[in-house]
């Protein structure tokens, strides 16, 4: 299991998108690669764009197929950033 | 390139504002200003602010100023990004609650850095704050990553209390809107790509549906659905292109894929603007909970996909 709390590194306002880059590149792909299940922190963050959720997980739905969403827990959400992430993952798993 | 402000100019009355502005001789700027009164869009300022940059200060030509208002450029920090001096002696008190000055954005870590700061300047509640720190985040991204532009993102914004509303404009000077379009679509005129860039999963970064790893074609689809749901202008300069989302008249909130299916009015026949300028009013008074605002946007957005991925579905061939 790969514990992700994102708030060190984005800050309470999610957006920079190098950071999501980032993040999938070094954190998310080599912890899926593993076969390992995900969570991603969202503790103390109080707002994403769909920009940096976009950045953080579109391309793990294009390239591992929705059934990565099994494997990837989102924890402490608020309803916006709730609100984001399900936007992202419906627009996604109707373009793949 | 000539540039008049008039006395009043607003998102609802823009045009003329636009259609004066005069875009030949990119190595001289002229600015001049009504002799009596100013009340303008931060939209206006980023525009000239922009300019300025794009020209050595000894070219710039401004009016002396005489309207009564003209401390609020001062203010503004306007003769600062036209390198030249005002002769005005201002005190200036404190910025929070009331503006946000003219600011230069040049890369990813100023931006963050900057929407950081914007919310406590503004002193919004958060159901008001989270729209603004959206939209001016996803704005500014969108000139960092698509306009090409050197001198980045120029943003400013302003509270009215009187009329409870955000005016936020933010211009650039880059590639433009048809031009980054046309990396990966075929748009007509600057109109039909502005309306493009406004359709949600069209992103000048690829032909695929659902985008690349970094854009999805929704950032400016989100936004003009944030100002639609709360009944507010929103405008989009490109080229010779102008879109103005209108005021709803209906009660019924509907958001749609298209552009051109809201109530708006547009232009494809103004003066050249080098780059993309976009103004936004919130009013604070119809600002809906963003988390609500956002659950209405999924349904359209994924829709709208579904729509344009049917489109592209071959069909049997009966013979």
């Amino acid at each position: 299991m790969t514990h992700i709390k994102l708030f060190k590194q984005v800050g309470p306002f999610a957006e920079n998108k190098d950071i999501a880059k980032e993040i999938r590149v070094k954190k998310l792909i080599p912890a899926l690669e593993k076969n390992q299940k995900i969570i991603l922190d969202f503790e103390n963050i109080d707002g994403a764009t769909q920009s940096f959720v976009h950045a953080l997980i579109s391309d793990l739905i294009r390239k591992y197929g929705n059934e990565v969403l099994d494997k990837i827990q989102f924890k402490s959400c608020n309803a916006t950033v709730k609100a984001i992430i399900t936007i992202v993952v419906d627009y996604m798993q109707e373009s793949i | 390139m000539k540039i008049h402000i008039p006395n009043s100019v607003w998102l609802g009355n823009i045009d003329p504002f636009l259609q004066g502005f005069d875009p030949s001789r990119e190595d001289k700027l002229e600015i001049t200003f009504n002799k009596k009164w100013l009340s303008i869009h931060p939209m206006v300022l980023s525009m000239i602010a922009a300019l300025g940059l794009t020209i050595n200060s000894s070219k710039i030509k401004c009016e002396k100023l005489e309207a009564t208002s003209k401390h609020y450029l001062e203010r503004m920090r306007l003769f600062d990004f036209l390198g030249i001096k005002s002769d005005m002696n201002i005190k200036e008190h404190d910025a929070s609650g009331r503006f946000v000055p003219l600011t230069q954005i040049k890369d990813s870590a100023s931006l963050t850095k900057f929407v950081t700061d914007v919310t406590p300047l503004l002193h919004l509640r958060p159901k008001h704050a989270e729209p603004i720190r959206y939209i001016m985040s996803e704005l500014i991204r969108n000139v960092l990553e698509h306009s090409l532009s050197k001198d980045g993102a120029i943003v400013c914004a302003q509270y009215y209390k009187k009329s409870n509303i955000i005016r936020i404009g933010i211009a650039d000077t880059g590639i433009g809107i048809w031009k980054s379009i046309n990396e990966s679509h075929n748009p007509k005129n600057d109109i039909d790509a502005i309306r493009m860039a406004l359709t949600p999963g069209i992103t000048g970064t690829t032909k695929r549906e659902g985008g690349t790893d970094r854009n999805a074609g929704a950032g400016l689809f989100f936004i003009k659905s944030i100002a639609s749901i709360n009944s507010d202008f929103f405008v989009l300069y490109s080229g010779r292109g102008l879109y103005k989302l209108l005021k709803r008249k209906s009660k019924r909130i509907h958001l749609n894929a298209d552009p051109f299916d809201d109530r708006h009015s547009k232009r494809n026949n103004l003066p050249s603007w080098h780059g993309t300028v976009v103004g936004i009013d919130l009013s604070l008074d119809t600002t809906q909970e963003f988390s609500l605002l956002l659950e209405l946007l999924n349904k359209t957005l994924t829709e709208a996909i579904k729509e344009r991925k049917k489109e592209r579905y071959k069909k049997p061939q009966f013979i």
